[in-house]
């Protein structure tokens, strides 16, 4: 009966669009004092436990430039370029965006909606990496559960390129 | 005093044996700008010198002959601005297409070395070259054949495998771990191939660039297994120089090869990036 019970969960949770859970990042830019600053180029994606990749929410870049030369620095997001952007034709609908000035940027996603609706239920994180010309980098992860069956807040800092990180999962 | 020499000889050819390059060999490299690039039809440019620390050209220019550019698809790329100053050459590849390119300095050539009247003659060529030059009943004639090949691998968007694939002539590489997929505190798989079998037993040395402004060497020593395998764990990002040989090592004693039957001696080099994690 406890067997039928579980094999029955999975069913129901192999069918994630049924979920109406939302998953909210905030990504703090941190205003630096340099002499040449530049917005950080900046990859935001989930990650499973092992830290092997899931899906992308975000990439923000020099979208503007003319002939899609903006590209020519993604590779200075060094772990999401080796995870996921060198198998991305950019800019792609819905995730590549112009770079974010200083300050806190919120980001939702609905658990109906591409990429958290095909999401296996599990332990995930949620990545931030930031790579700012003639700068440094950082990467800051913050883990959650997907789906949530509760309301999940967490959050980390970066040290340099990045600020406050949070997210927030409520079902 | 002649039978001292005569007693410590085989002493010191053994122990000669033993070394993977004579005491003062330089090092000869190419250096790539970069390995992992994005964007549209990036740039390389290289480096190629032959020097004692590694990456600094202050000794002498890399000859380019016998480069060879493939591209991702396996055609040949075309090197440009190719050029050789005083302690470098240099050229630049575009990476038109998406995907692995390997540059490859090959080279295969004959080596002779012989005494007329206790005095040491040497010349290097083809067998057909060397027949002339060699004169009649040479003394102490040795020939070997030096197989050698220099790689560096980069990479515009994802990486491929094509270029990867042996050649099955000489000393060769063949990545298990993709040789633009490397990153610091990453462990990496290669296999080295003997003309085309796996190359057991070969010692495999691994330098980390930047030589000059540290006191030790810092060499990471791994060996081939039956099947060829060894692997690297990456201590630190950075640029690094692998190297390997195979056969007799210079001036060791054993056979001294005819122009039919040469010595052979195969060596392999490759500049590898690893990145940060």
């Amino acid at each position: 009966m406890r067997m039928r019970y579980s094999v029955a969960m999975t069913a129901v949770l192999g069918v994630p669009s049924a979920w109406a859970a939302d998953l909210a990042v905030k990504v703090e830019i941190p205003r630096l004092t340099v002499a040449e600053y530049h917005r950080p180029y900046t990859a935001v994606w989930i990650e499973k436990a092992d830290q092997s990749f899931a899906a992308n929410l975000a990439v923000w870049y020099d979208v503007k430039m003319k002939n899609n030369e903006g590209t020519k620095w993604l590779k200075d997001i060094r772990q999401w370029w080796r995870k996921s952007g060198r198998e991305l034709q950019l800019p792609v609908d819905g995730l590549s965006g112009a770079t974010r000035a200083p300050g806190e940027h919120a980001l939702s996603f609905s658990g109906a909606k591409s990429p958290l609706d095909k999401l296996p239920a599990g332990d995930y994180q949620v990545v931030v990496e930031a790579a700012r010309e003639v700068g440094g980098r950082e990467l800051v992860r913050v883990p959650f559960t997907w789906p949530p069956t509760t309301v999940q807040s967490n959050k980390a800092k970066g040290e340099r390129e990045l600020g406050a990180v949070s997210v927030d999962a409520k079902p | 005093m002649t039978s001292l020499l005569l007693r410590a000889a085989p002493i010191a050819l053994a122990l000669a044996a033993l070394l993977p390059l004579p005491a003062h060999a330089h090092r000869s490299w190419m250096l790539p700008s970069a390995t992992v690039l994005s964007g549209n039809e990036p740039w390389v440019t290289v480096d190629a010198a032959v020097s004692n620390d590694l990456f600094y050209f202050d000794h002498n220019p890399l000859k380019l002959d016998g480069l060879v550019a493939l591209a991702p698809d396996g055609s040949k790329a075309t090197p440009e601005n190719l050029g050789t100053g005083k302690y470098r050459s240099t050229f630049d590849l575009k990476l038109a297409h998406k995907g692995t390119y390997k540059l490859a300095l090959v080279n295969d050539q004959l080596m002779a070395s012989w005494k007329v009247g206790g005095e040491n003659k040497r010349a290097r060529g083809s067998a057909e070259s060397l027949a002339k030059e060699i004169p009649a009943n040479p003394q102490d004639l040795k020939i070997t054949r030096n197989q050698s090949r220099m790689e560096v691998f980069v990479t515009s968007g994802k990486p491929s495998d094509s270029v990867l694939a042996p050649t099955n002539q000489g000393l060769e590489l063949v990545p298990i771990t993709h040789p633009n997929d490397l990153f610091a505190g990453g462990q990496a798989s290669f296999r080295f191939l003997i003309d085309g079998k796996p190359a057991a037993g070969v010692e495999v040395t691994v330098i980390p660039g930047g030589v000059r402004y540290r006191d030790q060497l810092g060499e990471i020593k791994a060996s081939t297994d039956a099947d060829g395998k060894f692997n690297v764990q990456w201590p630190a990002a950075g640029m690094y120089w692998l190297t390997a040989s195979h056969g007799a090592a210079p001036g060791a004693a054993g056979p001294s090869g005819t122009l039919g039957e040469p010595v052979r001696r195969a060596s392999y080099s490759a500049t590898l990036e690893v990145l940060p994690q």
